[in-house]
């Protein structure tokens, strides 16, 4: 593995447009190897269209991006050889097995069979796929076909892992399946690039947040420095109340108080600030948990509905 | 302008040859079966109808459509391969993207694609020559050099298909093509009859089927016969320039029209 200073992707300035619809609107970003970076965003953020100019699927109208020292524009069968790419959609081959498909995606990097079974099997192993190894790809679950695709991405032994919204449409179980798995190979240095909507998975798994919108960064930090500048540390949520707005207004004008339809929000910079306000209520259903990326992300977007 | 091929196009034919090795029964068994019932119904049932050696060259009516059958599977074979099952691929399966996010190029998938597309065309088209061969059709050793026009003349039909498949918004779309184009040749080509005499020009310049027909005939039966006014030979030799022309410039634009369509 490289020295975890190494810059691995840079972006300066890169756009993308889609006849006269910008997609990615000029951004500057570098990534770290052996580190994990999450692109945040509502949907049409820009978020798959960057992952996907990194892969180079989509050419770039604007803007140096570089992977590795090498040119996507010019250099993209190099930097191909060195991602593995886990898309939003399932693109497994329905018309073979489970190694099958890892075998066939091998040979397409020039992987020699022997290697690529001895690969596959071990991906296998770790993805708890070995009983499913004959499997056709149709019969598996969607948490099994997520994990085959990862499986699939790591068969070049990439530089980068591009995940794109690896745990979209999957249950409990999958989605903490896939977090447990991403985290081994985080551990391993393997260098992470993510998109997501779910703050969780955000919070969760990277160690810097990228949060987009409209085709620009308008955000970056660790996650926990996110939350700590945007938001506070305790937020309060209770149905709306007059007089429980105006004594928390009134006793505590530090906070910020959030109304939206007949919920309200209150967001506080330390702990304990709501203790003694509770009391006063003790008939209302209050309930006071930490601030998390969810509460960054809806300040920083706003609460638009999107698409 | 030309695109850029590597060795990796043969890592997409291999794909979907070992597919195809994996379903061989299913493949094998019908391509087998039509051409018998073709040759028997067609030719010994209808052709009992008609005189002996009344069709061009002195042919009975079963020799006369011999070289129609093996043609025909030469045209079906490519043009439903790169047409249906390339869109199957493309749009459904999306196998095309995951092979993209490899070191292989756009280009290669669909240069891949086509020559598989030549590949079932000269598979096909060979079952057929065994079959007409086996009851005793194939009057000439040059009937050997059959699989090579099938590939070539499969790979014009690949190139065509890719192109239709490139502009294709929805796997219906594969009806114009199929009853506008596919159909009128695999009629009037000069496969179950004499090309007639008023649209034997429009034939040899606008239905590319004519062409692959004629080198079958005449490879098959050692003797390449005249039509609209020109001599065997001519005749030929156009087939072989018609085709060369049509599949290098159908090729090229297919892998433009497929760049356009999967890359944005």
């Amino acid at each position: 593995m490289m020295g975890s200073s190494e810059v691995l992707i840079k972006a300066r300035g890169l756009t993308k447009r889609f006849n006269s619809f910008t997609a990615v609107d000029g951004i500057d970003f570098e990534v770290c190897s052996g580190k994990c970076v999450g692109f945040l965003g509502p949907n049409g953020a820009g978020k798959t269209t960057t992952v996907r100019m990194i892969y180079c699927f989509l050419p770039v109208t604007d803007g140096e991006l570089t992977v590795a020292g090498l040119d996507v524009k010019t250099q993209d069968r190099q930097i191909k050889g060195l991602i593995g790419v886990c898309p939003q959609e399932d693109n497994l081959d329905p018309d073979f097995s489970v190694i099958k498909n890892l075998q066939v995606y091998a040979r397409y990097f020039d992987i020699p069979k022997q290697e690529a079974t001895k690969r596959a099997e071990e991906l296998l192993k770790f993805f708890a796929l070995e009983e499913k190894r004959n499997a056709h790809v149709e019969s598996l679950s969607g948490g099994m076909k997520r994990r085959l695709i990862m499986a699939r991405a790591l068969i070049n032994q990439p530089k980068v892992l591009l995940l794109d919204e690896p745990t979209t449409g999957l249950d409990p179980q999958g989605r903490h399946l896939v977090w447990d798995e991403i985290r081994t190979l985080r551990k391993q240095g393997v260098t992470i690039i993510l998109t997501t909507h779910y703050m969780e998975e955000a919070e969760a798994l990277c160690d810097r947040i990228l949060v987009v919108d409209n085709g620009k960064i308008i955000q970056t930090g660790a996650p926990k420095e996110l939350i700590k500048q945007y938001v506070g540390k305790d937020v309060l949520e209770v149905e709306y109340d007059e007089q429980m707005v105006q004594t928390l207004k009134q006793e505590l004008p530090d906070v910020e108080v959030e109304v939206f339809g007949d919920q309200v929000r209150v967001f506080a910079k330390q702990h304990g600030s709501f203790e003694q306000i509770i009391k006063q209520f003790p008939d209302k259903n209050v309930t006071i948990r930490n601030a998390n990326l969810e509460d960054v992300f809806l300040k920083l977007t706003g609460r638009r509905l999107r698409e | 302008m030309m695109p850029k091929l590597t060795y990796r196009v043969w890592k997409v034919w291999r794909r979907n040859a070992e597919v195809f090795t994996k379903t061989i029964f299913v493949n094998f068994i019908p391509s087998m079966l039509e051409p018998i019932l073709y040759l028997a119904a067609f030719g010994l049932g209808l052709g009992a109808y008609f005189g002996a050696e009344v069709f061009p060259g002195g042919a009975s009516y079963i020799q006369f459509i011999a070289p129609g059958l093996i043609s025909i599977a030469i045209m079906y074979g490519s043009f439903f391969e790169c047409t249906y099952a390339s869109f199957v691929r493309m749009y459904f399966q999306k196998s095309f993207d995951a092979i993209i996010a490899t070191p292989i190029s756009v280009d290669e998938v669909i240069a891949g694609e086509t020559l598989w597309g030549a590949t079932r065309a000269t598979i096909n088209s060979t079952i057929v020559l065994a079959v007409v061969a086996a009851f005793g059709l194939a009057s000439s050793p040059t009937a050997l050099l059959i699989p090579v026009v099938a590939f070539f003349g499969g790979l014009l039909f690949a190139s065509l298909a890719m192109c239709f498949t490139a502009l294709a918004p929805s796997i219906d779309f594969f009806n114009f093509p199929a009853f506008l184009f596919i159909t009128p040749m695999f009629i009037l080509s000069g496969t179950f009859f004499p090309i007639p005499d008023v649209i034997q020009g429009a034939a040899l310049g606008a239905l590319p089927l004519t062409h692959v027909v004629n080198l079958t005939r005449g490879l098959l039966t050692g003797n390449f016969l005249p039509l609209a006014g020109l001599s065997g030979v001519s005749v030929a030799l156009l087939g072989l320039a018609w085709l060369a022309v049509a599949t290098t410039v159908f090729f090229v634009l297919s892998i433009h029209l497929m760049k356009k369509r999967l890359i944005k």
